[in-house]
């Protein structure tokens, strides 16, 4: 299978301190492999270096060494990111424009205008249910269905990767139920999904293949039902926890 | 081009959709009326007086909209964090940047527009003639003035952090230009060395904002620069608008944008 998106030795620091400039390491010789049609679990605790590694893949930052490409490019080409869509945590869209006039900018980004672009947006207004909303400005939207104006930037352009950063955070059950459908779907469709997620009940049901980062290294990649045997666990989440070494401070 | 035609699109959208234009134009307009109805003395210089003070508002409050809406910019866009789902399409920092300056000076330029319309209803009103050649070759001029004023303004907003710091900073040295730039030649030949050489430098280095500034012929019906100056003051703003977008591409291009 073709892989898509690959990281090399992957390093990135950052310099803290006003005048006596530091560099603190936020990932250190990463290296990851998604192959085409695979779901891709992203795992880690809160700082672990999810996060900057999506930055990376964006290009939103620069590597301090190593490299990253999606399709074969370069992150650092803007042409890279032709094939993806992506799914911020935090979803802010220009408040002033309607859902519809969001999907209409970024269509047009992809070039996608006319009666092609009006195709578009219809389905993807109808796929993430805003048609009620679809003429009102965002700034009037719940964080719910600011989500889903997110999801359907992200679907734009039928993206063949999607990479999603924390898809399901801050939503209800029927949001993230919509989510996993739409990943779901996607995977059926053949189509590549990256994301990360603290949410092991749904990594567990979703993905094909995780990957565990602790401290910016990589600890374990592999499917989900090997690395759970592996570690003697119940579930994903134990089999987590025994990866990146925690140790409860209470005896049942 | 269509990534950057898209992205000046939403900045258009953007001023339009806001306040601040309206009522910097209604306030301009309640000023302007309100100058032109007190009869001094029976003055029969009114329409002198009208076009002056009507111009002087229309400079302000389009220095101010094109200083204002170009600040905010990109500062909005990192702490609103709209600008990490449009950097994650296919589109470049050098895209990002010329449509934000696109969008702003095609905005600042409709506003421009508006305010100079006004400038020949109050004008006629009040008995003034109407010369399209010259109040065309006003508008491009102003226009052009405001585009070196934006790409600096945009300049500034990836070097300073906070919006209000960069603007503030803006405005203070557009000013200065404005009111000082032609003189500094002068003050100059009488400055002991270095501050001489330092401050022929200056005179030279800085964009001279104030040749576009043409009010003074206007309100006294004077002959308007030909067409040769005009395409001349052109060339001048377009060589600086480059230089100062391609500096911000210089310091924007590296800069890291944690989502």
């Amino acid at each position: 299978m073709e892989t898509i998106l690959k990281v090399d030795k992957l390093r990135v620091e950052y310099s803290s301190g006003e005048f006596q400039k530091t560099p603190k390491i936020a990932l250190q010789g990463l290296n990851l492999e998604v192959r085409a049609g695979e779901v891709f679990g992203f795992l880690g605790p809160n700082g672990a270096g999810k996060t900057t590694t999506m930055n990376v893949l964006l290009g939103f930052i620069p590597p301090t060494s190593g490299s990253a490409s999606l399709f074969g490019l370069d992150v650092r080409q803007p042409i890279a990111r032709q094939r993806i869509g992506y799914l911020p945590e935090l979803t802010y869209y220009y408040k002033f424009l309607t859902a519809e006039e969001i999907l209409r900018f970024y269509a047009k980004i992809f070039g996608l205008t006319g009666n092609a672009a009006d195709k578009r947006i219809e389905e993807l207004i109808a796929l993430v249910e805003l048609g009620h909303a679809a003429k009102r400005p965002i700034k009037g939207y719940s964080k719910g269905m600011q989500q889903r104006v997110g999801l359907a930037q992200a679907l734009i352009n039928n993206p063949d990767l999607l990479i999603l950063d924390e898809p399901t955070s801050g939503l209800d059950p029927l949001g993230r139920m919509k989510v996993r459908e739409i990943i779901q779907r996607l995977k059926n469709e053949g189509k590549t999904v990256f994301f990360s997620s603290h949410e092991m009940g749904e990594v567990e049901t979703v993905c094909d293949r995780v990957a565990i980062i602790y401290q910016g290294e990589l600890k374990e990649e592999g499917r989900v039902s090997d690395l759970v045997a592996k570690h003697r666990a119940t579930n994903l989440e134990q089999a987590f926890l025994t990866i990146i070494g925690y140790k409860s401070a209470v005896t049942p | 081009m269509n990534t950057v035609f898209a992205i000046a699109g939403v900045v258009i959208k953007e001023l339009y959709r806001r306040k601040d234009f309206y009522v910097l134009f209604v306030l301009s307009a309640l000023i302007t009326i309100g100058a032109g109805s007190i009869n001094f003395f029976k003055d029969l210089a009114m329409v002198r007086y009208v076009k002056d003070v009507c111009l002087l508002l229309i400079w302000l409050s389009t220095l101010a909209i094109a200083v204002m809406t170009t600040a905010r910019q990109i500062p909005s866009e990192k702490e609103n964090r709209t600008i990490f789902p449009l950097l994650a399409k296919p589109v470049s920092r050098v895209q990002f940047i010329v449509g934000k300056f696109l969008g702003c000076w095609l905005a600042v330029g409709l506003a421009v527009l508006v305010f100079y319309v006004f400038f020949i209803i109050v004008t006629a009103a009040k008995g003034g003639e109407f010369y399209f050649a010259a109040y065309a070759k006003t508008i491009v001029l102003h226009w052009l003035m405001l585009g070196i004023v934006i790409a600096m303004t945009l300049l500034g907003s990836v070097i300073f952090a906070a919006v209000s710091s960069n603007a503030t900073i803006c405005l203070v040295a557009i000013l200065g230009i404005l009111f000082v730039g032609e003189h500094l030649n002068k003050i100059a030949v009488r400055q002991p060395e270095p501050m001489k050489s330092i401050t022929y430098t200056i005179y030279y280095m800085i964009p001279h904002l104030e040749m576009y500034d043409v009010r003074n012929l206007v309100v006294n019906n004077k002959q308007m620069p030909d067409l040769i100056a005009c395409v001349k003051a052109t060339l001048y703003a377009g060589a600086y608008m480059s230089l100062f977008l391609f500096s911000t591409w210089c310091v924007f291009r590296r800069q890291r944008l944690n989502a």
